[in-house]
């Protein structure tokens, strides 16, 4: 079994079931990266990992535990980081206290950590004294990851991280997520920039009206000439 | 020109009718102000029960220094008052917090509207209210004791040889000096303690607070504590510096909001700032200038009327007007509050 | 139970509760608790409308009543024409400057494009109407209060029949809305509601205050009155003839020479508790005609619109309707109403006290009769409206009976007794506070809750 597993996820907002039996599985260094059209459940799919919506069926499994039945800030607490697509800071709160924060959970002494931190986003250290709120779209996107890993997690969900941001900023976001990964870190990642997000990717699902359509590593599927067509735009 | 006398004259006037008033009100105002944004932020509801509260709190303190004095107790030049402060804090707290889970953390649970919250809270001014009357009665209630003055006006006359005298009312400098504490220890506790940055965080991003692991209830009963304690002291200093009866107090609620609003809802730093905006102006603009434009202008030349810009009864009205102006144009008051 | 059901059961045991004080205290108790449920039923209405139909919480609902009073007064009072004669011109120069002065900054803003010029401007003209005003207005002032001070020292009103205030007075309310309203609708749901509440202290201290506009705390009484007096009864023959019928049985029993004093007293009895059935119908048919247009209104198009919008605001604002506006409408809309019925008290009381309007009996106890009887459905406020006046009315002597009953062990002189029988009116402050939470908590929807349209 893999470190981090949902596997036959249906459940839904309490209306129409969303997810109807897709099975999403990472390994600890690795990058997960979830595609599919708009509606596919993408996100939905991710959220149910973190226990942000009921199950109906399925289960989910974090190195080899069971922990389906835990609250959102239980499975925080078990070493699952998240990043949320929007509103992932606080943005009157300066880039130093949104790391504090992110580490509320912990007692131990914190500090090596926020180091860490700034060195995998050197620009955060410049920063952090400034509120959150006002640094560029790609430095919010920065402190909303640094934020999450803030717990040692290992396991880091970002949802969209590149949302809104230029291809650029989303090329440096890539590779930070990429030396995330590097430290054993395993990543599940819902991305729109389907082509850019299967070209880091070690493990990914095509998801269509929740359900897996094709998986796979992110080489594989680039070859493939079905999710060339249906999903690449050719 | 003016002779120097005269203008040292109509500043001590000023001064003495116009600064060291606003400048406690405006102290009152904005501890009463900080707990109104507090739970705002936290909470998000306006809390109508405000008023109420700090008339509860004031009545507690007004109860425990009576018993207090019978007792023989008291604090030399200090008021009485003071000494059953803690005590009142603390009833006070332990009261909110009953209503809390109560009656506001239901609704909380419901993710009800904000409205509802504060359609409750209306309740809840209600049975305050009733509880303040039922034990202490409707009527004005001096309980201030101690030294009146720091310097007397006839001292400070002699001592200047001015016309006009300078009253420092010893409640006026307890007042300033109280809320200069408050203040510092609240944004200290906001701005330094974990405790108090996860207030501020769960203020700013309640989902992403959730989602680092911060304990809402805990924040809840946090805010609701600093909240009592800071309308309990808000509440004793008015009562200290004016008197105290319950439908003033419930009056308050509106320069309150004002104050709140006008410094930007959800900032703590936006209702300090707010209280004294409020103070001042009401009392700036409800203040009759005739004896001090005839220190300054030429003989002859003073008005004839009072020269004042609007009649004391109208004193809410400068609250409200501000307020309005506020909301035409920079809704998100003076620090930039929160703003649906 | 179906809703029919419940609200036919709902109001025959408000009926049966308003019969027993009849019987049991007496007529005119009953009919005086009536005719304020009455009046507590449109107010309601009022509120009903602007909560119920749009989720807006109106916290100055004393200032739009008072408004209504104040309409009664200047619509039913004889004018003063001495005071007009003295300050009348300059009061109207006064209005002239004011209306002026808002005309002219309304065309700045048209002409001027927004910036510091257009701020410069508007501040002028604003400085340049209250130096003019400031002249005429007082003097205005002083001449109309020194007009015989202890009976007038106002400038009346038109001396026009006091129904015509109830329309007066829903305009007037009306007025006051739409500027506040303006203001605070499009922002935060509290916002609304702080205003209102400023705006209610506002009104209030404008009527208390400016003596040339209704005597201020002076008071007005002796309004005239829509029916008849009851020393005009006393005196016609058909009254006493009528009552004589109604107590042919009583009086028969009676010796001769005892008939004629039994029959004088039962004429004066009778002669008030007729004139409060007068107003009882007065009231009842304007309840009944704002319930048919609520009712009309709920159920058309603008009505299923309203719940729309009160229902999910984005998805509306999303399909185009424009919610400020809406919500503008139906606020000026409710306010109107509770204007109407601030004039319907002022003409029962038959006299204006500005000094008795507070916000505990004036705002909030009538949105207790909203939450209790039922928000959105306006059957359900009326209930509320008659339920919650006669609970208050008799928790005061309920609540004095409790008290004296809990401490009949105590010594007669005990301070504690005293003190606890002193108390025991503000009880029902606490009554009603607890009653609104436990309806909002347990039974969100109030006695009466709003029928699920399905189509």
């Amino acid at each position: 079994m893999s470190y981090l597993a949902g596997v036959d996820l249906v459940g839904g907002y309490g209306g129409a079931d969303i997810l109807n039996g897709c099975t999403i599985a990472v390994e600890r260094g690795q990058i997960a990266v979830i595609v599919g059209p708009n509606g596919a459940g993408k996100s939905t799919a991710m959220k149910a990992m973190l226990g942000l919506l009921q199950l109906r069926t399925g289960q989910v499994v974090l190195d080899g535990e069971d922990i389906t039945a835990l609250s959102p800030q239980a499975r925080v607490a078990k070493g699952i980081g998240f990043v949320p697509q929007t509103s992932n800071i606080f943005t009157g709160m300066t880039v130093e206290e949104n790391l504090q924060m992110g580490a509320y959970l912990r007692t131990d002494d914190i500090t090596p950590t926020i180091e860490q931190c700034y060195e995998l986003f050197p620009i955060l250290r410049d920063k952090r004294k400034q509120a959150a709120g006002e640094l560029s779209g790609g430095q919010r996107q920065q402190v909303a990851v640094a934020r999450a890993m803030m717990t040692e997690p290992s396991v880091l969900m970002l949802d969209e991280p590149t949302a809104g941001v230029s291809p650029i900023v989303m090329d440096e976001l890539f590779d930070r997520i990429i030396e995330v990964g590097r430290t054993g870190v395993a990543i599940v990642m819902v991305e729109q920039n389907a082509r850019q997000a299967l070209q880091i990717a070690d493990q990914a699902y095509v998801l269509v009206s929740g359900e897996n359509r094709h998986t796979g590593s992110g080489e594989e599927l680039l070859a493939d000439a079905n999710v060339r067509k249906s999903f690449l735009g050719g | 020109m003016p002779e120097t006398i005269d203008v040292l004259n109509a500043i001590t006037l000023l001064a003495n009718f116009v600064l060291l008033p606003a400048l406690s009100y405006g102290s009152q105002l904005a501890l009463g102000a900080l707990g109104v944004t507090l739970i705002f932020g936290i909470l998000r509801f306006a809390n109508f029960a405000h008023g109420d509260t700090m008339a509860f709190g004031t009545m507690i303190a007004i109860l425990i220094t009576w018993w207090f004095q019978s007792l023989g107790l008291s604090l030399g030049p200090l008021p009485t008052a003071l000494l059953a402060l803690p005590f009142a804090i603390l009833a006070t707290a332990i009261v909110v917090i009953i209503f809390d889970k109560t009656v506001f953390s239901f609704y909380r649970r419901q993710k009800s509207p904000p409205v509802m919250l504060a359609i409750a809270s209306v309740g809840v001014m209600f049975m305050m209210n009733a509880i303040v009357r039922f034990i202490i009665g409707p009527d004005d209630q001096r309980f201030a004791d101690g030294e009146k003055f720091i310097i007397k006006a006839r001292e400070f006359k002699t001592m200047t040889g001015l016309n006009e005298g300078l009253a420092i009312k010893s409640t006026t400098v307890l007042t300033v000096v109280i809320t200069l504490i408050v203040v510092t220890a609240l944004f200290w506790f906001l701005q330094r303690s974990r405790t108090g940055k996860a207030m501020r965080a769960f203020s700013d991003n309640e989902d992403l607070a959730l989602l680092s692991g911060i304990n809402p209830e805990r924040i809840v009963l946090v805010t609701w504590i600093i909240a009592a304690a800071l309308a309990t002291i808000a509440g004793v200093l008015y009562g200290l510096d004016k008197s105290f009866k319950p439908f003033t107090y419930f009056q308050m609620l509106l320069p309150i909001f004002a104050a709140a609003i006008v410094g930007g809802i959800g900032q703590p730093i936006g209702a300090v700032v707010g209280g004294y905006v409020i103070a001042f102006s009401e009392l700036s603009i409800t203040y009759a200038y005739k004896k001090f434009l005839k220190y300054l202008l030429p003989e002859g030349s003073e008005p004839e009327g009072l020269a004042q810009l609007l009649s004391t009864d109208y004193k809410f009205a400068v609250s409200f007007i501000i307020l309005v102006v506020v909301l035409l144009v920079r809704p998100t008051g003076i620090f930039r509050g929160r703003v649906l | 139970m179906s809703n029919t059901i419940r609200a036919t059961f709902a109001f025959t045991v408000m009926a049966a509760l308003l019969l027993l004080v009849g019987f049991y205290q007496s007529w005119n108790v009953a009919l005086t608790i009536l005719n304020l449920c009455l009046i507590s039923a449109v107010m309601s209405l009022g509120v009903n409308i602007q909560w119920g139909y749009a989720g807006l919480f109106n916290a100055g609902v004393m200032a739009f009543t008072a408004l209504g009073g104040l309409a009664a007064v200047l619509v039913s009072v004889n004018p003063v024409g001495e005071a007009w004669s003295a300050g009348g011109l300059g009061m109207l120069l006064s209005a002239f400057i004011v209306m002026a002065g808002i005309a002219i900054i309304v065309l700045l803003r048209r002409w001027l494009a927004a910036g510091p010029l257009r701020k410069l401007c508007t501040a002028m003209v604003v400085i340049a109407a209250l130096v003019l005003l400031r002249s005429h207005y007082y003097d205005a002032v002083q001449s109309i209060e020194a007009v015989n001070p202890a009976k007038t020292g106002f400038l009346g009103g038109l001396g026009m029949p006091i129904l015509f205030s109830w329309v007066i007075g829903g305009v007037f309310a009306a007025a006051v809305a739409w500027l506040i309203g303006t203001v605070a609708l499009g922002l935060r749901a509290d916002y609304l509601a702080i205003a209102t509440l400023g705006i209610s202290e506002i009104v209030i201290a404008v009527i208390k205050n400016e003596d040339w506009l209704a005597r201020g705390v002076k008071n007005v009484s002796g309004l005239s009155r829509p029916v008849p007096y009851e020393y005009q009864l006393q005196n016609s023959e058909w009254f006493i003839s009528l009552v004589q019928r109604f107590g042919e049985s009583k009086l028969a029993l009676l010796s001769d020479t005892a008939r004629p004093a039994a029959l004088q007293q039962m004429v004066i009895e009778g002669s008030s508790v007729f004139v409060k059935l007068c107003y009882s119908a007065l009231f009842a048919a304007m309840l009944l005609l704002i319930l048919w247009l609520c009712g009309r209104a709920l159920n058309s198009p603008w009505g299923r619109m309203m719940r729309a919008i009160r229902d999910n605001e984005e998805a509306a604002s999303a399909m185009g309707k424009d919610v400020t506006r809406r919500h503008l409408q139906v606020f000026v809309l409710g306010c109107a109403v509770l204007g109407i019925a601030g004039a319907m008290l002022t003409t029962l009381d038959g006299q204006f006290t500005p000094g008795t309007y507070q916000p505990l009996r004036y705002t909030f106890l009538i949105w207790v009769m909203v939450i209790v009887g039922g928000s959105g459905n306006n059957l359900g406020a009326v209930l509320g409206g008659f339920l919650i006046w006669f609970v208050w009315i008799e928790a005061e002597p309920a609540s004095l009976f409790v008290m004296q009953f809990l401490t009949s062990h105590l010594d007669d002189a005990s301070a504690w007794r005293t003190h606890l029988i002193d108390s025991a009116p503000h009880l029902r402050l606490f009554l009603m506070g607890l009653v609104l939470l436990l309806v909002l908590r347990f039974s969100p929807r109030g006695i009466l809750p709003e029928q699920v349209r399905r189509s």
